[in-house]
This record gives C-alpha cells, sequence and structure tokens, in this order.
C-alpha cells in the first residue's frame, strides 16, 4: 500500500471522477425519450403538421442535451486535461 | 485556463505518453512565439483551412454557374441544387425571423453552410474544426454581439431596463444572458467532440486485421456520428442563433 505516488493517486480519482462525471448522461436520456414520444404522439394526432413538429422536438432535445454535456465536457478535462495534477 | 487546457488536450496526451494509436485530441503541429507566450498551430487550424477552401472552392463555381445561367433554358443540376439549398435558407429564415429578420439569411446561410462542411469533415479524416472549444466560442460569440446590437437597435433602452424586470431577479437575468453563448458552444462543441472521441476510441480499440473485416459497423457509427449528429446539430446553431434574435424584434412585427 506505502508504493501509491501521489501522481498515481490523483490520476485514479480523476477515472473515477471522470466515470461520474458521466452520471449526468441520465437526465437528457429521459428528457429526451420523454420528448421524442411526444413527438410521435403529436404527429400520430395531426399528420400533417409533420415539419413543425420534428423541427420542435429537435430543438427541444438539443436544448435538453446541454446539461448532460456539461458532464461530458468535465469528464473530458478530467480524462486529458487534468488541472489536479499541476496543483502537486 | 480551462478553455486552454481542453485545446491542449492532444499535447498532455503526447507528453504522458498514453496514447499512441488512439488519437482525438488536437495536435499541435508548429510553435511559435508571440509576446512571450508559445502558441501553436494545431490539427484544427489545418482542417479549419481546408474546410474554408472547399467553402470558397463551392463559392467561386456556384457565381460562375449562376452568372452564366439563362433565363431561356432548363437549368443544371448543379444550379437546381444551388437554387433549392438557398430557397430553403431564405424561407427557414422568413418563418422563424419574420419578414423583419429576412436580411439575416445571408448570416444564417453563411453559418449553415460552414457548420455543415465543418462537421462533415470528419468524414474525410480531418479533425472537424467545430471539435475545438475556440471555433465554436467565436461563432457563439457572433451570435452574442448579434443578438444585444439588435436588442439596442429595435429595444432601445429597454433592453437594459428589461433584465431588471423582476428587481429580485437581476442576477439570474444577468446569468441567463451570459449563459447563452456558453451553453450553445458547449452544445456543438461537446457533440463533435463526443462523436470525434468515440470514434477515436472504436478505432483504438480494435486491431487493424479486424477493423477491415467490420467495415460495415464503421460506417453506421460514422452515419450517426459524424452525419446525423453533425447535421442535426448545424441545424439546432442556426435555429437558436434565428430564434435568439428574433426575439429582441419585439410584437411589432406581423
Amino acid at each position: 500500500m506505502s508504493n501509491i505516488t501521489n501522481e498515481g493517486l490523483i490520476l485514479a480519482c480523476s477515472a473515477i471522477g471522470a466515470g461520474i462525471a458521466m452520471i449526468p448522461g441520465v437526465g437528457p436520456g429521459i428528457g429526451q425519450g420523454i420528448a421524442a414520444g411526444l413527438g410521435a404522439n403529436a404527429v400520430g394526432r395531426n399528420p400533417g403538421a409533420r415539419g413543425t413538429i420534428m423541427s420542435t422536438m429537435l430543438l427541444g432535445q438539443a436544448v435538453a442535451e446541454t446539461t448532460g454535456l456539461y458532464g461530458f465536457a468535465v469528464a473530458i478535462i478530467l480524462m486529458f486535461a487534468n488541472p489536479l495534477l499541476g496543483k502537486l | 485556463m480551462i478553455i486552454g487546457n481542453v485545446c491542449n488536450v492532444g499535447l498532455l496526451a503526447a507528453a504522458a505518453g498514453t496514447t499512441e494509436e488512439v488519437t482525438f485530441g488536437v495536435d499541435g503541429l508548429w510553435s511559435y512565439e508571440l509576446f512571450g507566450q508559445t502558441l501553436w498551430i494545431t490539427t484544427s487550424h489545418v482542417s479549419l483551412v481546408i474546410v474554408m477552401l472547399v467553402i470558397i472552392a463551392f463559392a467561386v463555381i456556384a457565381n460562375r454557374v449562376i452568372k452564366k445561367a439563362d433565363p431561356n433554358e432548363v437549368p443544371g443540376t448543379f444550379l437546381n441544387i444551388i437554387e433549392m439549398a438557398v430557397e430553403a435558407v431564405d424561407s427557414l429564415t422568413k418563418s422563424n425571423m419574420g419578414e423583419k429578420g429576412y436580411k439575416f439569411s445571408n448570416y444564417i446561410g453563411t453559418l449553415f453552410l460552414f457548420l455543415i462542411t465543418a462537421n462533415l469533415s470528419g468524414l474525410f479524416g480531418l479533425r472537424p474544426p467545430t471539435a475545438d472549444y475556440g471555433t465554436t466560442l467565436g461563432l457563439a460569440l457572433i451570435t452574442f454581439i448579434l443578438i444585444h446590437y439588435n436588442g439596442f437597435k429595435y429595444e432601445k433602452f429597454g433592453h437594459i431596463t428589461k433584465l431588471f424586470q423582476p428587481v429580485l431577479l437581476t442576477p439570474i437575468n444577468i446569468i441567463g444572458e451570459l449563459a447563452t453563448p456558453m451553453s450553445m458552444s458547449l452544445r456543438l462543441f461537446g457533440n463533435i467532440l463526443s462523436g470525434t472521441v468515440m470514434m477515436g476510441l472504436i478505432y483504438g480499440l480494435l486491431p487493424m486485421l479486424l477493423q477491415v473485416f467490420i467495415w460495415p459497423l464503421f460506417g453506421v457509427l460514422h452515419g450517426y456520428f459524424d452525419v446525423f449528429s453533425g447535421l442535426i446539430q448545424s441545424y439546432v446553431f442556426c435555429m437558436l442563433t434565428m430564434v435568439f434574435i428574433a426575439q429582441t424584434f419585439g410584437d411589432e412585427e406581423g
């Protein structure tokens, strides 16, 4: 146990942190699924408005995706541009 | 600080000697000194220049074809495609921004053309320029400036007093205004970068021999990550730009 270097500890914990930082992917998945389901529902009720429904749905899904991408950005920073290593 | 770090992902990965085959970071090609800082010409710059050359060549050819067009004859395939694209952008702008926003169709068309070419450049072995935070932040800042220029133009002083509308919510309003370019740029950057990272990981995962046998898998994945995701994100970026600018026009349109 005594031969863990400081750098190795930070790298290991950053890898775990990057994994945890991807948990926000759950939220956008649920949200986009709900939006797509309601979009399909709306097309079923009113097939004529397919184009408008499609573009509104895509816009809403893209906005809902933002929080997941924040998590992704944190994970990428922890994996490849670790700011904590510079603090040693 | 963080932005600089993300842009230098490839440099750090190369310095650590971690990844030889899996390369999806921004790699520096040449370095130069400016005002005591070491700056890099990276792969993003190279693919950005290639994308710009492609767009310029397309524009020059399209210009020639349009100038030579004879109204009495049936237009050719290329001319038809150009006309369809211009009409599509015009009608999209008109339906989202109204008559007042029709003059923005130039900018929206340029943005669309650039984003589509940049996002699809991953198919040709380039690193997409939009997978670099510098590019997307620049585009989002142009939108930010356009929003506030038009806000002052159409709402005059009301554009500032709007921020203090419920006095208690002033900080939230200001943060909301500042978050617009951040979220727009991060959305485009994150989507394209995640596609690049996924493709890089999958290419690095499998040995070369196996990659030859299961090429349909790569075709499907490129179709999803590069084509589908890239087109959707360029559409969304243009759509959000139009919606945000059209908000400042107020109720008088119609």
